[in-house]
């Protein structure tokens, strides 16, 4: 007889399910008449949930024979995600409800809205069969997704790109989850971590390696970031957001997870040196890619596989304040990035215009567009008193307290990196502040739609940093499991 | 909230507010803009002169701790990191600077076109970058502010600027970036290494100087990273190259704020943090950056001899006397170091007199290079006189703030007795010869030369406005010069604590 009340444990997930299903019930069955407010629906909902999600937080436990698990950590990175797929929706709107989309704006919202159930489950398995699950139903619905803009051609190639990278990915990822499964006869994450203790063949050390490529890829970690330029450029902006940022983040998490959990015994001499080797190429190559750039969102694509190596430097941490750094950057680089990328779609969507020489003397004509854009790369780029500064520097103190002059060499190189970065993020501004242009961009009456989800993001960009309460939330949460991290060191 | 009731809070406050409220003017209100820019101005200087009187009355009533008017509030506790408020002697004669410039800058900009508010605005988010920088004793609270200073500029060059400005801005910002990557992670290195094991890590910079606890191959490790990343701002060979182009590009205004008072952040940042923190490494490696600034020094006086562009002289010249300011630092003692401080405020507000007055002079003839220019004296003489007077200032004319910054910092250099400190002394006091030669080359030139452009003739002379910035400037350039003991009397007990540090860190001390 199984026990029903172990889905008490899951109350985001279900409450996403509801969410889903309700805009499921309202595409399908509601009159064509009221379809388009469909996208403000979905938004409503979602918020709601996401609201509710942070004000009754659920219990912790393990439910399914410890299959899930539901922590304090977990669910803090839920509601980041949420926090973040409902801003992409806010975005949306105005572009769910334009001529060629708008007969498939319900797939749209239904697709999202799975794909983040996909990934809640990638945070919360604790079993390899669930993460593998929540992986594939999280990636595939993406490429669909990919694909919205039919009459591109380029939307066209950019989910090809994606599905076939997407099913590669999981493929190697699959291929080093046999090997730890001939290892240690289990698929449980606690199980195996007992069964890898002292363990250092060779068999672990390729297992480990097929599994920071698996996850890699959905990352861009160089060197498996090859597809993301591309599907970032092809695909709708608003899908472009979303990959950038939730998808990211969600893969980000698991990936600590399961890095720290499952073969945190194997950190100090296999997939620390692994992780630094990717970490290193990730920042340096990322940020080289990104200076040539014209096209914003080529440019973004490659701001943001160095942004991932930043990520990536909370978990070779491997101690609480790398954890609470990681997930508070991932906080500030969804709004950040958000802001960006919703000045291009409100952009792209009434002048088709995305190249960086297109932006040229913006700040005559759209002021607040420019204004949003330039907090956005400051934020980016780590500029105080914009959040992405308090986040840089807490994920540098977060890798340091690790202690070993090489992760400090690490640190060095990623602050030589942010100079790059700050290069070509201000490249942006320059084409916007200072260069002159005869064709500028005329000015442009953004959707309120837009228009609030970037004044939720300036909001956000300005104030996450100042207003130290989040961090303390975030570090709270984290500091509940930090008997995991103990065990390491 | 008890930090409200801290007078230092408001330095920060007000710049903000006056940026508020500029942000809530009109793009065409030019006289409402000007208002509130004023009147931001002149309340940072009340408060200035009220914190010094503050001070005067504290030390005065024999308080003699380290710092006065301290407040301390929790901000992020994972890391510790507080709003640690706190001021000294030095402090306290850098925020007057501050003010200072900050309200000869808002005159000297009365005209400032095209988008007047937003230059307002980035100019006071940069004043309280500057501010918040000298009121603050939290390594991070400090670090921000500190970077809050630099961004601005890049836009308020790349926008407002002149000549090749876009290059310019670039350069800068990423010079000084790079220097606060360094300077970053040398933070962070202080940071776990400044309190004794088992007791929690601090960001204070009162506790890790007393707790000291920073081993000694970390100092190694950490004081070039702080001492460089804080000695690009300071312009230090061979990290100065983005000053000429910056300053040159950079609108009057901004040079006045960056020279005058951007520039000292990078000397005080290197003795408050670099040399108080790690004093052991200091008394090491000292001599690799005496010559480094002993060479920035006599490199940075050559080379205005041979600029032609009013602004790159006065550039070069500023990495002279910016180079002053660290060599003097760096001997260790009381003297020195005080004049080192002299010479911050003097060379602050000489530099921005000067280039208040080349940014009036290129208003009216449209070119700094002074070959295109001469006797301006018969038509501007008020702007005349004051390049005179800077001019005389910058080479020690005694009376004037150079005479007793530099008198200082010599006798100070000249109290070590072995042959190191006192021939780098002996070169580096000759540079004030080779300031003689391109000053008065630039004044016997641009000022008493032949009139070489017929239009010239018709120029007027200074504004009201005009007159009014550099007047207030002038003043305390004679100020400092006429009443140095005043001054010197507020920062010299500040060097104390350093001085002990450095002393108790020597490795023969007996």
């Amino acid at each position: 007889m199984m026990d029903y009340s172990q889905f008490l444990l899951m109350p985001q997930e279900i409450g996403l399910l509801l969410v889903f299903l309700l805009v499921f019930i309202y595409d399908t069955f509601m009159p064509e008449r009221s379809q388009r407010y469909m996208p403000i629906f979905t938004v409503i909902m979602m918020a709601l949930y996401t609201i509710y999600c942070f004000c009754f937080p659920a219990a912790t436990g393990e439910a399914f024979g410890g299959m899930f698990e539901s922590n304090a950590p977990t669910w803090v990175m839920k509601n980041i995600l949420n926090v973040g797929v409902l801003l992409v929706l806010l975005q949306a709107v105005k572009w769910t409800n334009s001529d060629f989309v708008s007969v498939r704006r319900g797939e749209f919202y239904e697709l999202t809205l799975l794909t983040l159930l996909g990934m809640f489950l990638m945070i919360s398995a604790r079993h390899f069969l669930l993460f593998v699950i929540g992986l594939e139903t999280a990636s595939l619905p993406i490429a669909a997704l990919a694909a919205f803009e039919k009459r591109h051609y380029e939307s066209h190639e950019a989910a090809a790109k994606y599905i076939f990278t997407a099913i590669f990915s999981s493929a190697i990822f699959l291929l080093g989850i046999s090997f730890v499964y001939g290892m240690s006869g289990t698929l449980y994450f606690k199980e195996i971590a007992t069964a890898l203790i002292g363990n250092r063949s060779a068999l672990l050390i390729a297992a480990l390696a097929f599994v920071i490529a698996g996850v890699g890829f959905k990352l861009s970690l160089v060197p498996f970031h090859q597809w993301t330029a591309d599907v970032y450029q092809g695909a709708p902006t608003a899908v472009t957001s979303y990959l950038s940022v939730i998808s990211k983040g969600a893969a980000a998490f698991s990936f600590l997870i399961i890095l720290v959990q499952v073969f945190g015994s194997a950190y100090g001499q296999v997939w620390e040196w692994m992780l630094y080797a990717v970490i290193v190429l990730t920042i340096t190559l990322g940020n080289l890619f990104a200076v040539r750039q014209r096209n914003l969102k080529r440019f973004l694509a490659f701001s943001s596989i160095s942004q991932a190596g930043y990520i990536m430097l909370g978990i070779i941490a491997v101690n609480v304040m790398g954890m609470s750094s990681m997930i508070y950057y991932v906080l500030v680089y969804i709004f950040s990035n958000l802001a960006a990328f919703g000045v291009i779609a409100a952009i792209e969507r009434q002048t088709g215009k995305v190249t960086m020489d297109d932006y040229n003397g913006l700040f005559k004509t759209n002021p607040w567009l420019a204004f949003t854009m330039m907090l956005a790369m400051f934020s980016l780029g780590g500029i105080p008193p914009f959040a992405g500064f308090f986040s840089k520097f807490f994920i540098f103190v977060g890798a340091c307290q690790q202690g070993s002059i090489a992760i400090y060499i690490l640190v060095l190189i990623a602050l030589v990196n942010t100079i790059i970065s700050l290069y070509y993020y201000l490249l942006v501004v320059k084409a916007m502040f200072l260069r002159q242009d005869d064709c500028v961009i005329p000015t442009i009456k953004s959707h309120w739609t837009e228009r609030l989800g970037l004044i939720l993001c300036v909001a956000g960009i300005i104030f996450i940093g100042l207003i130290s309460c989040i961090y303390a939330y975030i570090n709270g949460a984290v500091d509940a499991i930090s008997s995991m991290f103990a065990a390491i060191q | 909230m008890e930090i409200f009731n801290n007078i230092l809070i408001y330095f920060v406050i007000v710049p903000l507010l006056t940026l508020g409220g500029l942000a809530l003017c009109s793009n065409r209100g030019i006289k409402a803009i000007r208002t509130v820019a004023v009147i931001g101005a002149s309340v940072l200087m009340v408060l200035a002169f009220w914190l010094v009187s503050i001070f005067l009355q504290a030390r005065g009533a024999g308080d003699t701790s380290e710092m006065i008017l301290r407040s301390d509030v929790m901000w992020y506790a994972p890391f510790n990191v507080h709003l640690a408020l706190g001021v000294d002697g030095v402090s306290v004669v850098m925020i007057l600077l501050s003010a200072f410039i900050v309200f000869a800058g808002v005159f000297a900009s009365w005209k400032m076109n095209p988008l007047p508010r937003q230059f307002f605005m980035w100019f006071f988010l940069l004043s309280t970058g500057v501010f918040g920088f000298f009121i603050s004793i939290d390594l991070f609270t400090m670090f921000m502010f500190y970077e809050v200073a630099l961004i601005p500029m890049y836009l308020l060059i790349g926008v407002w600027g002149s000549g090749n400005k876009n290059y310019s801005a670039m350069k800068l910002t990423l010079m000084l970036m790079g220097g606060s990557a360094f300077l970053m992670l040398g933070l962070i290195g202080i940071y776990f290494h400044s309190a004794p094991a088992g007791q929690p890590l601090t960001m204070n910079i009162l506790d890790i100087a007393h707790n000291d606890a920073i081993p000694h191959n970390w100092q190694y490790l950490l004081f070039p990273l702080t001492f460089v990343g804080f000695g690009v701002l300071g312009a230090m060979f061979p990290f100065h190259t983005w000053s000429p182009d910056g300053h040159a590009s950079a609108p009057t205004a901004v040079s006045m704020l960056h020279a005058g008072v951007l520039m000292k952040l990078g000397g005080y940042g290197c003795f408050r943090i670099a040399i108080y923190l790690m004093p052991f490494a200091a008394n090491q490696l000292a001599w690799i950056f005496l010559l480094l600034t002993g060479f920035s020094i006599v490199y940075g006086a050559f080379s205005a001899c041979v600029q032609t562009d009013l602004k790159y002289i006065n550039a070069y010249s500023s990495v002279s006397h910016c180079g002053m300011v660290l060599f003097a630092i760096l001997m260790f003692n009381t003297t020195a170091m005080t004049g080192a401080v002299m010479q911050m405020l003097s060379h602050g507000l000489m530099t921005a007199l000067f280039f208040a007055l080349i940014g009036m002079i290129y208003g009216r003839t449209h070119t700094r290079d002074i070959r295109d220019m001469g006797g301006m004296m018969h038509i501007m003489p008020y702007l005349g006189v004051g390049y005179v007077i800077a001019g005389l200032a910058s080479l020690g004319l005694p009376g004037l703030s150079g005479f007793a910054a530099e008198m200082t910092i010599f006798f100070g250099s000249f109290q070590h007795t072995d042959l190191f400190h006192r021939v780098l002394t002996i070169l580096a006091t000759m540079s004030i010869v080779v300031t003689a030669v391109y000053i008065l080359r630039v004044v016997a030139k641009l000022l008493f030369g032949e009139v070489q452009d017929e239009h010239h003739r018709s120029l007027t002379d200074a504004t009201w406005e005009e007159r009014l910035s550099t007047a207030t400037l002038i003043l305390a350039v004679a100020a400092i010069g006429c009443f140095p003991n005043f001054f010197i009397d507020i920062i010299k007990s500040s060097f104390y604590p350093v001085v002990e540090a450095l002393q108790a860190a020597l490795p023969n001390v007996l």
